[in-house]
């Protein structure tokens, strides 16, 4: 119920509000791809049209058409699904992850916390990019890939931060009444613990999707993101980028998509943190 | 602060070594593939044996590992199968350009970011505080490949003022240098920037501001003599870590404007599964990585003598 409480608070943060707001618009636009998009996001129909030009058979291509003559708009309106369902579910896999090492590391402390903080260590001194290229060109380029890289890479952070966390919670009142019941750990991890915990892992939890939505378009724009020709906002930046010097529209348009979407999370993620402070 | 440097370097050692572990793991646990990628997709049975022979790959893959560890330690990286040379005589040169790519952005990033989250820590909560903490927002949110998708098209193709690519084909020219620095500061600007806001903010509200204030002392000697001594440690560290992460922004910038730099070499090495390349680059980065980690970690104790002294 706290949860909901903060996010209703967020009316008092207009940073926060305007993030929210972009992060609905591409929402709805996802939801409704089919009946928005002009048209058929794989249909070639006219190459290197200019926006604002009219198709020969009715429609306007708002937003021009790129080297092979796909509408750009409906590509960037049915982009969007492929960034909101990869970006939520690898950033919630990642936590998932995080949260179980965190958790366990925190409040078992000894030998497991040892062990779980030194591949983090290591994993964390990657430079984070080296790492999805080695893994991807390695695993090869697919959706559940790109997940289990995005996890690989992002799990220890959210572990550092569970961990840190868990170290205070551990000898509140509340645990040790709970160890007295007889509860089990786990038990006693996830819902005496882990419930007390939440408010910064929220704020993280935008930041990091700002992150993973930045990790997919680099992906796609270095070529080692989802498979074409479904519609993915890195992966039309790298089809149309050599040709960004003589039709700049190509690239330009997906480029604003995703930078406005990185952009409402993270203006989500300092509004709530700014409320977090307040009380 | 001996110990704390020993330990340091111990687990900078360690972790070099359990990445090679890893590495080796995942590119050469099976002879056969390794082969296939060395020798081509259409070698025969034979020549892939023969290959394997004479390289000892039929040793068991701990000894291979001791083997190649040994060779990596002495310099010697074994052949790029892209470029049919040694990978010492692409890697040395390809890291200089980086170097030099990385020292022109520490160069304009470090003083615009300080000066920046020094003005807006100075006074927490004013109009220019919240104006500079919302661009850094906005410059954050823009990725590597978008900024610099929309720089191309401001500078290259609607005001021509530079070139599109930095392949500095006639040698060292930097006006193709311009653009590649312009996209890594513009990202990272902003975050060195709250870093410093915030330990700045810190640091004004301790006793010691307040009473050199009291006592008179005109602001601008508090904020120069006082305030900054303290609230510029923490930046240090964050700068440090940021070559960390400057090894990743390179590879995006030198692939977008062809720039042939490390990064940029990282990236073939990985799409044309050149093993021993990328075993090599990834072993740099790793080093580079640790090496900053080390010395931020050293350097803040160093710096903050209320750790140095205890």
């Amino acid at each position: 119920m706290r949860t909901l409480a903060s996010f209703a608070l967020l009316r008092e943060s207009w940073v926060g509000m305007i993030g929210a707001g972009i992060i609905v618009f591409w929402i709805l636009v996802a939801v409704f791809a089919q009946l928005i998009s002009p048209f058929d996001p794989l249909a070639t129909l006219q190459p290197f049209a200019k926006p604002g030009t009219t198709y020969a058979k009715g429609g306007i291509f708002l937003l021009g058409t790129d080297h092979i003559g796909r509408d750009i708009l409906s590509r960037l309106i049915w982009g969007s699904r492929t960034v909101l369902v990869y970006a939520p579910l690898a950033t919630f896999t990642a936590y998932v992850v995080g949260i179980l090492m965190g958790l366990a590391a925190g409040y078992r402390r000894g030998w497991v916390d040892d062990v779980l903080s030194r591949i983090s260590d290591i994993i964390l001194s990657f430079p984070v990019l080296v790492l999805y290229i080695i893994i991807i060109a390695t695993i090869g380029a697919s959706g559940v890939n790109i997940i289990i890289a995005i996890t690989f890479a992002s799990a220890p952070g959210i572990m550092r931060i569970v961990r840190g966390l868990v170290l205070d919670l551990r000898n509140r009142d509340y645990v040790a009444a709970a160890q007295t019941r007889g509860e089990s750990a786990w038990r006693i991890m996830l819902v005496e613990i882990l419930p007390n915990a939440r408010g910064p892992l929220i704020v993280d939890a935008c930041l990091r999707m700002g992150y993973v939505i930045i990790t997919i378009g680099v992906l796609g724009f270095l070529g080692l993101g989802l498979p074409p020709p479904d519609p993915d906002w890195g992966g039309m930046i790298n089809e149309t980028r050599q040709m960004a010097m003589a039709f700049p529209h190509m690239a330009l348009f997906p480029c604003m998509a995703i930078s406005s979407l990185i952009l409402g999370f993270n203006l989500l993620a300092d509004g709530l943190r700014e409320i977090s402070l307040r009380d | 602060m001996f110990v704390l440097l020993l330990k340091r370097i111990a687990f900078m050692v360690i972790t070099m070594i359990v990445v090679s572990v890893l590495l080796f793991l995942l590119l050469e646990i099976s002879p056969g593939s390794v082969a296939t990628k060395v020798l081509g997709p259409y070698s025969s049975e034979e020549q892939r044996n023969l290959w394997l022979e004479q390289h000892g790959y039929f040793e068991p893959i701990y000894v291979r590992y001791f083997s190649w560890l040994g060779n990596f330690v002495t310099g010697d990286f074994g052949e790029s199968i892209r470029f049919k040379v040694p990978v010492s005589e692409v890697l040395w040169p390809r890291l200089g350009n980086t170097v030099i790519l990385g020292v022109a952005v520490f160069a304009v990033m470090i003083p615009l970011s300080l000066v920046l989250g020094i003005l807006a820590g100075m006074r927490e909560g004013s109009k220019l505080d919240r104006t500079i903490s919302v661009t850094s927002i906005i410059t954050t949110s823009v990725p590597e490949f978008a900024s610099a998708v929309f720089l191309s098209a401001l500078f290259v193709f609607w005001l021509k003022w530079l070139p599109g690519t930095s392949g500095m084909a006639e040698g060292f020219n930097l006006k193709e240098l311009v653009l590649p620095v312009m996209v890594l500061v513009l990202y990272d600007f902003g975050y060195v920037a709250r870093m410093t806001r915030a330990s700045m903010v810190e640091v004004m509200t301790m006793p010691y501001i307040r009473t050199a204030v009291l006592k008179g002392l005109p602001y601008n000697k508090v904020i120069l003599k006082h305030a900054l001594r303290n609230a510029l440690v923490a930046p240090f560290t964050v700068i440090m870590l940021q070559i960390n992460w400057l090894l990743s922004g390179v590879i995006i910038v030198e692939f977008f404007f062809a720039y042939k730099g490390f990064g940029a070499l990282l990236l073939e090495a990985s799409l044309n599964q050149d093993i021993f390349l990328i075993e090599a680059c990834a072993m740099v980065a790793v080093f580079v990585a640790v090496a900053t980690q080390t010395i931020a970690d050293v350097g803040y104790t160093y710096l903050n003598p209320r750790i140095r002294f205890s």
